[in-house]
């Protein structure tokens, strides 16, 4: 099968783009049924076969609908269908006073907890004008990081269990759980913590923490040449990521796709370099850029963007400044709790966050994050009050999914998984 | 031309006996092998793998087969009754009919003062019997998924079809040349050529290798374990299956994985040849060493794509295949063999 991407124009990609958004399976089906019937008209018309892959199917990655048209093992058209994994979060951040959100956005992109909170943080934090000392904004790079570190490896391992390689699987997931212990130990839970809080970070470094994190970080180049070591020299594995899942630069940009996907196709595109955030431009790091943007390109990125985050964590380790972990302001931030006890001041500014939260100004605002996705913005819109009047969240897993169907036609049904592994998109970010 | 061995007429109860040993010890293996395999695997994947019933996960096979016993056993809406059912019986038939031909020891034994072979039955179109069995195992999966109706299933029998196909061919040709060298198309004839001269491997490197590869597809393993590709076909063509005619399609599987085996262990490896043991420890020994071989494969690889499947089988497999079978021809013409 021709592989090649072909020379699409303009006003192609613009009717692709606007082909490609999700349907409601009623809406699938009955373009799926109008399509069969006029091609049932054609002379030589092949019936194609229709597959519903998905939503319980072994790897759409949770819960995604393929509405498959097949001819023989050959993709003709797919339709993708969402919402089986709908949380209604953004909805209900606005009855939740503006800490209280910070629970629920951690749970859309459930692999990238750090980049939900990161990016509706920084709204509010802008909205509010609130400064984040530097150690916050280096706890937060260090977690931010680790966080990469831990959602790549979630996608490394299962992406290559899509492709049927079981063993690196369990591999991964052995740093990952590495990872997710030390998420544990400085915030309490393993997945979806609140560990920033707007102004800074909920806490400091336990003690013990950084000789963990150094351990792990000291262990992970070895751990990866390990990871390499099985795939990327292994010719089956070449042979079914390269030249798999190619779109054009381009088109890939007209789609909105961002992160590794992007990258992947040469496209140097990082919000930490672009516009630095939280510090990021301390630190020395590379772009890991492909070439062809095929889904080896994509997993050769994010093997290099791993040890690029060791790099980064480290910097950040060593030049942690000294200083509060969070901002002092009595109107958005709790105080200590130890001031509980002798300031009555602190106590009123306690229990008056607590129970109605703090007040935003007026206005809008949109950050937004590097994400092991691609680019996770936050939209917040205040109308002074202590809940969002509204918060939506750009999610790159939603976005990058639009590039499935153009990817998707006329390549091999094995393709068409080793593709949604590749864009790798977490369904509780699509559906939010 | 080879002296014969002696063969013994046996009764029909000493028929019977052995018969029901030698299935015995097979499906026993199976059971085990599948314990190992999971041991094996745990331990590629860092982890113990069962461990939990009775002592070393030992009643582990014996915890599966009591959980597929008590699992209802359907047959969907949109299925052919008859084949559907007929399937898993057909391929667990196929599979276990193919141990008769392995010969497991050298001449005759005694049981109750009665001579009797020590192999199933020594047919002079061994070779190509066993092919003929294996046939009938890969149409018992295309009938499954056919008569399923599930188009995973579907899709899993088109595949099955097509591989079988590309890796029967290459595998026949890789056997003529033993063929060849031996003169003789019965598995114990073969056996005792080898004790004779060497062991094949020797002579026919190249074939054993695509043997073996062609074995490791025959067997729908990992990489090659297409008509089941999980991540695709969800469970290929026994998605439909479950109780007791699932376990029938997993001991056919994992029976062919242990007569590929056998049978490679016995025109390549000698049989039951070998110093101080006994002939079937020997056996035991050798089928083992390509089992590991076969889970090993499984923890390591990635899955190949339908078409480079294809390709693979037709354009590499198949041309070395040939070109071994001339080589091999000029040499045995030219007087080299034995």
């Amino acid at each position: 099968m021709d592989q090649a991407p072909p020379d699409i124009p303009r006003g192609e990609t613009d009717r692709m783009i606007a082909e490609v958004e999700a349907f409601t399976p009623a809406e699938a089906l009955a373009r799926v049924r109008e399509a069969e019937s006029r091609d049932a008209e054609r002379p030589g018309h092949r019936e194609p076969m229709i597959v519903n892959l998905g939503p319980q199917h072994p790897s759409t990655h949770g819960v995604l609908r393929l509405i498959t048209q097949l001819d023989g093992e050959i993709i003709r058209d797919i339709h993708p269908v969402i919402g089986y994994l709908h949380t209604g979060i953004e909805k209900q951040c606005e009855n939740k006073t503006y800490w209280q959100a910070i629970t629920l956005v951690t749970r859309m992109d459930y692999l990238a907890p750090f980049y939900n909170i990161h990016a509706y943080t920084q709204a509010a934090e802008k909205l509010l004008d609130l400064r984040v000392p530097p150690r916050a904004q280096y706890l937060r790079v260090i977690m931010s990081e680790l966080n990469r570190i831990s959602s790549h490896l979630v996608w490394l391992g299962t992406s290559g269990l899509e492709l049927g390689a079981i063993t690196i699987f369990f591999y991964s997931y052995r740093e990952r759980e590495k990872a997710l212990d030390l998420f544990e130990m400085i915030a309490g839970e393993r997945m979806n913590t609140r560990y920033f809080q707007v102004g800074g970070c909920a806490d400091d470094m336990p003690p013990g923490f950084e000789k963990r994190l150094r351990a792990l970080l000291d262990e992970l180049p070895a751990r990866i040449d390990e990871y390499e070591d099985l795939l990327s020299q292994n010719p089956i594995w070449l042979e079914r990521t390269k030249g798999v899942g190619i779109l054009p630069a381009e088109q890939l940009i007209d789609l909105g796709v961002t992160g590794p996907a992007l990258r992947a196709a040469g496209v140097d595109l990082d919000l930490r370099k672009r516009t630095p955030y939280s510090s990021y431009e301390h630190f020395e790091f590379d772009v890991p850029l492909g070439t062809t943007g095929d889904a080896y390109d994509r997993y050769s990125v994010r093997m290099r963007e791993l040890r690029e985050s060791v790099k980064i964590i480290e910097q950040a380790l060593d030049g942690l400044p000294e200083g509060p972990h969070i901002a002092d302001d009595r109107k958005v931030v709790l105080p200590p709790r130890a001031e509980l006890a002798t300031s009555m001041e602190s106590l009123i500014h306690h229990f008056k966050l607590v129970t109605e939260g703090f007040t935003v100004p007026e206005g809008e605002a949109y950050v937004a994050v590097e994400s092991p996705r691609g680019e996770l913005g936050c939209y917040l819109v205040s109308d002074g009050g202590p809940k969002p009047y509204r918060c939506h969240v750009r999610d790159p897993s939603f976005v990058n999914l639009q590039a499935l169907r153009p990817m998707a036609k006329n390549a091999y049904l094995a393709d068409l998984i080793t593709m949604i592994g590749s864009l790798d998109n977490v369904m509780g970010g699509v559906d939010r | 031309m080879l002296e014969s061995t002696v063969f013994v007429d046996e009764p029909v109860w000493l028929v019977i006996i052995k018969s029901a040993f030698v299935i015995f010890i097979v499906v026993t293996a199976f059971a085990y092998l599948l314990l190992a395999e999971r041991k094996l695997i745990g331990r590629f994947q860092v982890r113990y793998g069962p461990n939990r019933a009775g002592p070393f996960g030992l009643l582990q096979p014996l915890a599966d087969v009591v959980k597929l016993v008590f699992k209802e056993d359907f047959v969907p809406a949109g299925a052919n009754r008859v084949l559907f059912v007929m399937a898993p019986v057909f391929t667990v038939v196929a599979a276990i009919g193919a141990i008769a031909l392995i010969p497991y020891g050298d001449g005759t034994a005694e049981l109750f003062g009665q001579e009797f072979n020590l192999v199933g039955a020594d047919i002079n179109v061994g070779i190509l019997f066993l092919f003929a069995l294996s046939g009938i195992g890969f149409y018992s999966l295309i009938l499954a998924g056919w008569a399923s109706g599930n188009k995973y299933s579907l899709l899993g029998s088109a595949r099955t079809a097509a591989q079988l196909v590309s890796y029967e061919v290459a595998m026949g040709l890789s056997i003529i040349g033993v063929v060849m060298m031996a003169q003789t198309l019965s598995l114990v004839e073969v056996v005792n050529a080898q004790q004779d001269a060497l062991w094949y491997i020797v002579f026919q490197p190249l074939g054993f290798l695509i043997f073996l590869v062609a074995g490791v597809a025959e067997t729908n393993r990992a990489p090659f374990d297409l008509p089941e590709a999980e991540s695709e076909l969800v469970a290929g063509y026994h998605t439909e299956y479950a109780g007791l005619k699932f376990a029938m399609f997993f001991l056919a599987e994992y029976v062919n994985i242990i007569i590929i085996s056998a049978f490679g262990a016995t025109l390549f490896l000698g049989g039951f040849d070998g110093p101080f043991l006994p002939g079937f420890l020997w056996l035991a020994v050798k089928v083992s060493v390509l089992l590991f071989l076969f889970i090993w494969l499984r923890a390591t690889l990635p899955r190949l794509r339908y078409d480079q499947l294809m390709a693979f089988g037709w354009k590499v497999l198949l041309p070395l295949a040939t070109l071994n079978l001339i080589i091999t021809a000029i040499v045995v013409a030219l007087g080299f063999a034995n």
